[in-house]
């Protein structure tokens, strides 16, 4: 719908499709789909990533956006659409190829191993080593070293990078999985549900380490269920629903009720309550279903003031 | 229980965490306590254990498992365990000594024979593992059975017999020897040289480990390999190539058997898998990988030996052996347990 619109108006300025001399988005889809057998996963999407942008990737449970960030992280590979890396045409083979392009995902889930110490986790898969051939070695020192300093630029003091990662809160597991990222290169930066497993300050927090990311050059791409953690630090909206795009915004032609009434089927919630209703139920859930349909009022002054 | 003893002082810095804690946290610290225990005990009840030939042959028993253990250590660490370990010796013995004798070519030939098949071995473990999926323990404990069966029925199909013909006449039987079952003169005591390849071989897996990017990986793909693939670490071919360590250490301890004894019984090995596995559990590493030592696998391998010996010393009935191996492995690795839950918490 808008696509071509938004395309148009956000390209980038100084990047140069190396062919035609045009300018080119950082990642563009378009039309992009994936089926499992015959089960169509996603269809139909079509987004644009760009230097210093956050493109919010939003839908509920089973909503495609899964399946999205594991085509763009190299995990699968597309079956319709095109995908393109600088305005070429790609199709990524494994998580290793992706990172070569400069695309790094971190999971909310699978971001680090926790047994291992912080550094070992920070430079794993791209280990600083020294010396050569059979002596080669991993150079342990300038590896802390950088872990240490590049933590700190995030803002996050360490007291020991020796220690497991596992005994990090959530927030800050997030925080070395984003900061590792940037230290290595990474042009866009996807992050799968950041804020799902964390409590409100924590989130808070790495809301903050996003609009840093942002503010380095970073293309982003944040992937949430929750349209208030999306809205304050998005530039780009892009709506899924079963596996299809329902919607494509930028910041200016949405507002966080349009978008939560989006994410969550407004007329979906509208309707359940009435069907509770006949029913014959003042019970507990539909008064929660009714709350909810209030709360996408309420909540929307108070995530506005945040953000100014 | 750990987290919330974390939390609590979140600005203490670390300089609190002193040596001695730091040494209590590392993973090997339970089996060298146990080692240290039972060393006294054995040194008390039997004179004659602290004598250096008797400490030569505790060494070399524990060589002939830790041999093993080193290699079935880091693949623990890499999260994943091999039954078919006790079977893969022998069936190494075997193809060098058979290859050898039936084709009658130079010791040599069949000894890089066995030592392709012992690969070869580990790299169809690992390989079916990582194409299937399948947990293994399903996938091993096939390759002992099918390995356990080959052994003895090619062997029969081609010697005739339970036991390989001796191969002590065939052409570069000594040199062999010399490499893999000889002994060396040390301060009047004969050293078997198992005992150097098995140092060697720690020290290698211990820097392999802790300095190198595989060693990295180890520990990654063992940890969480969704992880560790994310970040693009190569799990597939981290854990076949840890399955073909193990089938290297396999070959060496194969072609010592075959050269220590000349002959190889076919129906040999089994049961030994485990000996492996619990000098590793032993030495500190995790059953569900991602955390262990080279150096732990070592002093649980002592610790066998120790036992092993030291219970024939103490001139004790050698039934009670099972026994006293079954205690040490639930002592070791409640102390491992206790010692790192109270390092961590403080």
């Amino acid at each position: 719908m808008n696509a071509q619109q938004i395309d148009q108006q956000t390209l980038l300025k100084d990047e140069k499709d190396p062919l035609t001399h045009t300018p080119v988005h950082l990642l563009s889809l378009d039309k992009v789909g994936k089926h499992y057998g015959n089960v169509i996963a996603l269809r139909d999407v079509t987004m644009a990533v760009d230097n210093g942008r956050v493109t919010c990737v939003l839908g509920d449970n089973g909503a495609g956006k899964s399946t999205l960030i594991k085509i763009i992280a190299g995990l699968h590979q597309h079956d319709e659409g095109s995908f393109k890396i600088m305005g070429e045409d790609r199709k990524l083979g494994s998580p290793r190829e992706a990172l070569d392009a400069g695309i790094a995902a971190v999971y909310q889930d699978l971001a680090v191993v926790s047994l291992m110490p912080i550094w070992r986790n920070f430079f794993l898969g791209s280990e600083l080593t020294t010396g050569t051939g059979p002596f080669r070695r991993l150079d342990v020192q300038k590896m802390k070293d950088i872990t240490l300093k590049e933590l700190a630029e995030m803002g996050i003091d360490l007291r020991d990078v020796e220690q497991p990662i596992g005994q990090l809160s959530g927030g800050e597991r997030q925080c070395v999985a984003i900061a590792r990222a940037v230290y290595f290169g990474a042009k866009v930066l996807i992050l799968d549900e950041p804020t799902a497993a964390l409590g409100v300050k924590q989130s808070g927090v790495v809301l903050r380490y996003i609009l840093q990311a942002r503010d380095r050059g970073l293309g982003v791409i944040f992937i949430t269920h929750n349209p208030h953690h999306a809205f304050p630090v998005g530039d780009r909206f892009l709506l899924l629903k079963r596996g299809k795009s329902i919607g494509y915004y930028e910041k200016k032609d949405i507002t966080l009720e349009e978008l939560t009434a989006q994410m969550a089927g407004g007329a979906e919630l509208a309707e359940l309550a009435h069907e509770l209703e006949q029913l014959g139920g003042h019970t507990e859930a539909l008064n929660e279903v009714k709350a909810e349909v209030a709360g996408v009022v309420d909540a929307a002054p108070e995530s506005n003031a945040k953000r100014h | 229980m750990a987290n919330a003893v974390l939390t609590a002082p979140s600005d203490e810095r670390v300089s609190t965490r002193n040596t001695l804690q730091k040494l209590l946290v590392r993973p090997e610290i339970g089996a060298l306590v146990g080692a240290v225990v039972l060393f006294i005990f054995f040194s008390a009840i039997a004179p004659v254990f602290l004598q250096p030939s008797s400490l030569a042959t505790v060494l070399y028993g524990s060589s002939t498992i830790g041999i093993m253990a080193v290699g079935v250590a880091l693949l623990m660490i890499g999260g994943e365990f091999d039954l078919s370990t006790g079977v893969a010796v022998i069936t190494s013995a075997l193809s060098a000594s058979m290859f050898s004798w039936y084709f009658s070519v130079n010791i040599w030939v069949g000894v890089l024979f066995a030592l392709v098949v012992s690969l070869g071995i580990g790299f169809i473990n690992g390989w079916i593992l990582v194409k299937t999926k399948l947990p293994s323990f399903i996938v091993t404990l096939a390759t002992f059975l099918m390995l356990a069966g080959l052994n003895l029925g090619l062997t029969r199909l081609i010697g005739g017999a339970v036991a390989t013909p001796s191969i002590s006449d065939i052409d570069g039987f000594d040199a062999a020897r010399a490499i893999f079952a000889s002994s060396v003169k040390i301060g009047g005591v004969d050293v078997n040289v198992t005992v150097f390849i098995w140092i060697a071989l720690v020290i290698v897996a211990s820097w392999v480990l802790l300095r190198t990017r595989v060693g990295n990986w180890i520990f990654a793909v063992g940890g969480d390999a969704n992880a560790a693939r994310a970040v693009g670490v190569p799990v597939t071919k981290t854990k076949i190539g840890l399955f073909m360590a193990v089938g290297f250490c396999g070959w060496i301890l194969g072609m010592h058997n075959l050269f220590a004894f000349n002959t190889v019984q076919s129906g040999e090995g089994v049961g030994n898998e485990f000996l492996y596995i619990i000098a590793a559990v032993i030495g500190g590493c995790l059953l569900t990988g991602g955390y262990g030592s080279a150096v732990g696998g070592a002093i649980g391998a002592f610790i066998f030996g120790m036992a092993n010996k030291g219970i024939v010393y103490a001139q004790w009935n050698p039934d009670w052996f099972k026994f006293f191996l079954g205690l040490m492995l639930l002592l070791a690795t409640i102390v491992n347990l206790i010692v790192k839950r109270r390092a961590e918490s403080k």
